[in-house]
């Protein structure tokens, strides 16, 4: 197991690492600052044909045919593609790492067939010699549809009159089918201890309903792919992902040729946020690619973006909550119901897991219901379904407390889960840091200070996110000049090659800038699961980490051969490898690794770690304005448990950018769908991201509450920060108005009509 | 398809010629004619800004321009901003603030970023953020980009623009 | 013995237990005397020899990645979680 004692990694033997916690400039940072950097986009090959895709104009209806005749006639057309290019993928069941797939599914989200389920839903797609000519051929493409009603709210999903979506989606209770089509696909259920018995001990409980609108990941970089299916039937594919791996076996499994035929070569990503992790255009590419014996470019423009990947769940929620006079939770109950989008897998489960995860309740009972809809089959985003729930849980904990007069932080240090709590799911938590953010908080320049003014108020919040552990895998070798090349195979999307460096060099007491990261295709490095799940840092770093002591064990034994004396009278310490009568420095010993044997290469591999899960409270000040219903942030401050900071720098900018988009969720995003099902706002100038005059400086404040499970004791910090933002916000906006929100976002309209409801 | 034409331009201060399409946009004659790939596509519609450029100093969306429309203009790109030995003081400051984390956005925010100091060489924050507001990034929350202005401006007024040689 | 937490929805075919002390080295083995003495329990964890797709084990509040193949000793929690990944 890959869990090894803290104090071995430690190179200077002070406790202090050297490294660890400094600020280097990022490895691959000149390449982005000077457009050097190549994204999926600016793939070029040699005969390369541009594609461009036929995607459907309506929200639900039965493809009864399709003519492709007219656009394949085009001179400059190449080739053509349909659902019925894809081979017959059945009813199987994928393992992603990430989770489980049905791959009929996944292989009619990618080719819409026999029905189209969202508006955007790619039907066919067409190879040319210039994306001017495949748009035109796109065009010439005949459909004929017979239209369906579409149903686009999850509570009208769940009725037995709704049109159903899928003839082959039952309800899955915990492995027990349904016998009828529906559009539940699953019903999950948590429970602890007595719930009726709970809310009898309780002096306040409040209930509340809660609807959030579905939004988007919003990455700047629109997905691509370019493949290429060689002459010999490999499949070299050119993509900006979060997971290389899981796009080789997903590319295999749906145009299905072996995993050793697929090779997925990653190019600089352009953000992802969990969105960049199933296949869009990937297994489209290579049939067309298949087709016209070419390399194939297909480039998602931003509607598609919009209308076809993503989104995170709408989704509607009841929490009711029992406190006793002390202020204790005494009893807790969720029901939760997630937009899938057109096919099942809405991330229902881990809202389900997180909705009072930061709490210590005694008794909770917890229902999730994951159904589809006709809206774009959801995918992760940022800790995918605790967002949502959050929202919920903690709007309701401070309606509690003004209730029961308690200041919201104070509730949440005497609610907070610690080491030994039990969720509802029944798991018990390690070493935690939930109460050390509230700590943090309560002891903050912003929470010590005064706010004042009309229509201004403030709001805590606080988050859960598990973290993931799964499989990394790294390799390192010794260069001659003392350098170290570190192979790993995790897309860095936010400076994880910087994350990962670090951790190698304070492995071997080197510089951070002696060691050389690069992020290798799935042909050059050992599995690698996604970047996603906040774990990177974690999970490829002990891999790096156990790369780096490979490699000192091969030093010491290399320096002992060379000095002649046993191995174990060497040691390794802080960058130098020092035996009974003399020493070398990293640099010196490696200029004679070649000089004198095996080439020194360590490898590193990690699957077994766990994360303790990371936990984040936001305070936030707020202005109302009470009439026009705009909410301005003043002031925004983030605690958050990070383990161990390996690049504070990059860790405030996971805190800060986490929230800017809990932020945008909060107040402005959401998709408008007309009656027919189709998205109006399906750009960026409609579906309103936040740019930097919506928002303030975002205050950070690093908790570091080592997680054991690590050999620097990191935590996973990716995720969490989005989670509090949208209950932060509608605290906030309580406390500035009087004014209790239900609904995300808390757009204008919104903030007015309660207020007007409240006035009235 | 209407025929090619000839356009003259300078571009990162040499004399360029290309044939290009009259529906061509700006931002797919740099990137597929002329291999400038800085430039980014993130929307096609002049939302997000990640394809700015300055057209004779001024930054544009070069998604929106036709790239018949740039004849005798002087055009920068991201991949005329440093010298040939060193990094501009932008750049240097988006690194040391850590100001990027995928990177996408980052040679647009660059470009507004020169433009917007070369109008103003001492902007108040209010100014920064109000002039980067066509340039939208996902992943930072902009705080540190802001910074990396703000470093900017304070290096640009003591150094100039003088490159900064880095080590990595 | 080790103890299993019995997932909510299963609750009804372990009589209601929220917990049940059960013989086994391994999770196949809990898994295994589970279904003897709840008969109906194993498929709805398992499909074939593996657990269900979707589905984990957790073994002292750690998610495994042997799944059955997990070794559990005398004091060991064991628990059947939704395999969670993320963004």
């Amino acid at each position: 197991m890959a869990t090894a004692d803290v104090d071995t990694a430690q190179t200077n033997g002070n406790g202090k690492y050297k490294v660890i916690g400094t600020r280097p400039i990022r490895h691959d940072g000149v390449d982005k600052v000077t457009g050097r950097a190549l994204y999926g986009a600016d793939v070029k090959l040699s005969g390369m044909l541009h594609a461009a895709m036929l995607r459907s104009p309506h929200a639900h209806a039965n493809i009864k045919s399709i003519d492709t005749s007219k656009a394949e006639a085009l001179p400059g057309v190449r080739a053509v593609v349909t659902n019925a290019d894809l081979p017959e993928v059945g009813d199987r069941i994928a393992e992603l790492g990430e989770g489980a797939v049905n791959l009929r599914h996944l292989s009619c989200n990618v080719l819409a067939g026999p029905k189209v389920l969202y508006k955007g839903h790619a039907i066919a797609a067409v190879a040319a010699e210039n994306i001017h000519i495949a748009k035109e051929a796109v065009g010439l493409i005949d459909v004929e549809y017979e239209l369906l009603p579409p149903v686009l709210d999850v509570r009208e999903a769940m009725e037995d009159s709704a049109p159903i979506l899928n003839d082959d989606v039952r309800t899955d209770t915990m492995g027990e089918l349904g016998n009828t089509p529906t559009n539940i696909a699953a019903h999950f259920r948590y429970e602890k201890g007595d719930i009726e018995k709970g809310f009898a001990e309780a002096k306040v409980v409040v209930e509340r309903e809660f609807d959030t609108a579905t939004v988007h990941q919003g990455y700047i970089e629109p997905h691509n792919a370019t493949a290429l299916w060689n002459k010999d039937g490999h499949i070299t594919v050119w993509t900006s992902t979060q997971g290389t791996f899981s796009v080789r076996q997903q590319v295999a499994e749906l145009v299905n040729v072996p995993l050793s035929k697929v090779k997925v070569i990653p190019m600089e990503i352009g953000g992802g946020f969990g969105g960049k992790i199933s296949v869009y255009l990937q297994p489209v590419a290579a049939l067309l690619s298949k087709k016209s014996g070419q390399a194939v470019k297909l480039i998602m423009d931003r509607s598609a973006v919009f209308e076809a990947t993503g989104p995170t769940p709408g989704s509607y929620i009841r929490v009711k909550m029992g406190v006793d006079a002390g202020g204790k939770i005494t009893a807790a109950e969720a029901y939760l119901a997630y937009e899938a989008g057109g096919y099942p897998g809405s991330p229902i489960n881990p809202g389900c897991m997180c909705i009072f995860a930061c709490y210590d309740v005694p008794n909770g009972k917890i229902d999730g219901f994951d159904v589809c809809v006709n809206k774009p089959r959801t995918n992760a985003y940022r800790a995918p379904g605790a967002t949502n729930a959050a929202f919920a849980a903690e709007t309701v904990i401070d309606e509690i407390c003004d209730e029961l007069g308690i200041c919201p932080v104070e509730f949440r240090l005497n609610n907070a889960s610690k080491e030994g709590t039990r969720r509802v799911d029944g798991v018990e938590y390690p070493v935690i840091g939930m109460a050390d953010t509230v700590e943090a908080i309560k002891s903050s320049a912003h929470w010590q200070s005064n706010l004042e003014g009309p229509n201004r108020g403030r709001g805590v919040a606080s988050g859960f996110w598990f973290n993931c552990g799964l499989k990394s895998a790294a390799t390192a070798t010794v260069n001659a000049d003392g350098s170290v090349s570190l192979i790993e195979g995790s897309t860095d999307i936010g400076g994880s090659r910087a994350s990962l460096a670090m951790q190698l060099a304070e492995t071997l007491g080197i510089a951070a800038e002696d060691v050389n990261p690069a992020v290798v295709d799935t042909d050059s490095v050992g599995y690698t699961d996604v970047t996603g799940g906040s774990r990177v840092t974690f999970a490829t770093g002990i891999a790096a980490y156990e790369a780096g002591m490979d490699i000192r064990r091969q030093m010491i034994a290399r320096a002992a051969e060379i000095w002649d004396v046993d191995a174990d009278q060497v040691r390794y310490e802080d960058g130098t490898i020092i035996g009974p009568e003399s020493s070398y420095t990293f640099k010196e010993l490696a200029e004679l690794v070649i000089k004198t044997g095996d080439p020194v290469t360590g490898r590193g591999a990690s699957s077994a770690a766990n994360q303790g899960g990371a936990f984040g409270t936001h305070c936030v000040d707020v202005e109302v304005d009470p009439d026009l219903g705009k909410v301005k942030i003043l002031r925004y401050t983030i605690a958050q448990d990070c383990g161990t900071a390996i690049h504070p720098s990059y860790v405030e900018g996971q805190m800060q950018g986490g929230a800017v988009q809990g932020i945008g969720w909060a107040l402005n995003e959401e998709y408008f769908y007309g009656d027919d099902g189709s998205m109006h706002n399906a750009s960026y100038l409609d579906y309103r991201i936040p740019t930097c005059y919506d928002v303030p400086m975002i205050e950070t404040i690093i908790v570091e509450v080592p997680d054991p499970e690590h050999p620097f004791g990191v935590r996973g910090v990716g995720e969490v920060p989005i989670v509090p933002p949208p209950a932060a916000i509608a605290n906030a906006i309580n406390n500035a108005i009087g004014v209790q929100m239900t609904e995300l976002p808390m757009s204008p309209p919104r903030v007015v009509h309660e207020i007007l409801k409240k006035n009235s | 398809m209407a025929k090619k034409r000839v356009v003259s331009t300078t571009i990162n201060g040499n004399q360029t010629e290309f044939l290009c399409e009259p529906r061509q946009t700006l931002l797919e004659v740099l990137r597929d004619t002329l291999n400038l790939t800085g430039a980014k596509e993130g929307c096609s519609n002049g939302n997000c800004g990640a394809c700015t450029v300055l057209v004779d100093g001024r930054p544009v969306d070069s998604c929106l321009v036709l790239a018949v429309e740039i004849e005798g203009a002087d055009l920068e790109t991201i991949e005329g901003v440093a010298c040939s030995e060193a990094l501009h003081p932008v750049q240097q400051c988006y690194l040391e603030n850590a100001a990027l984390q995928c990177g996408i956005c980052t040679p647009g925010f660059i470009m507004s970023t020169k433009a917007l100091l070369d109008e103003n060489s001492s902007p108040s924050e209010d100014d920064i953020r109000f002039y980067l507001a066509g340039n939208l990034c996902r992943c930072t929350g902009y705080d540190k980009i802001v910074r990396a202005v703000q470093d900017s401006a304070e290096l640009m007024a003591s150094n100039g623009i003088d490159g900064v040689q880095i080590d990595r | 013995m080790p103890t299993v937490f019995i997932p909510a929805l299963l609750k009804e075919l372990a009589e209601g237990a929220e917990t049940v002390e059960i013989e086994g080295s391994t999770v196949r083995e809990v898994v295994e005397n589970l279904e003897a003495k709840f008969p109906g329990i194993r498929q709805r964890l398992c499909q074939g020899e593996e657990l269900r797709s979707g589905l984990t084990v957790a073994v002292e509040g750690k998610v495994s990645p042997l799944g059955l193949m997990k070794k559990v000793s005398e004091n060991s929690e064991v628990h059947f979680l939704p395999a969670i990944g993320g963004g």
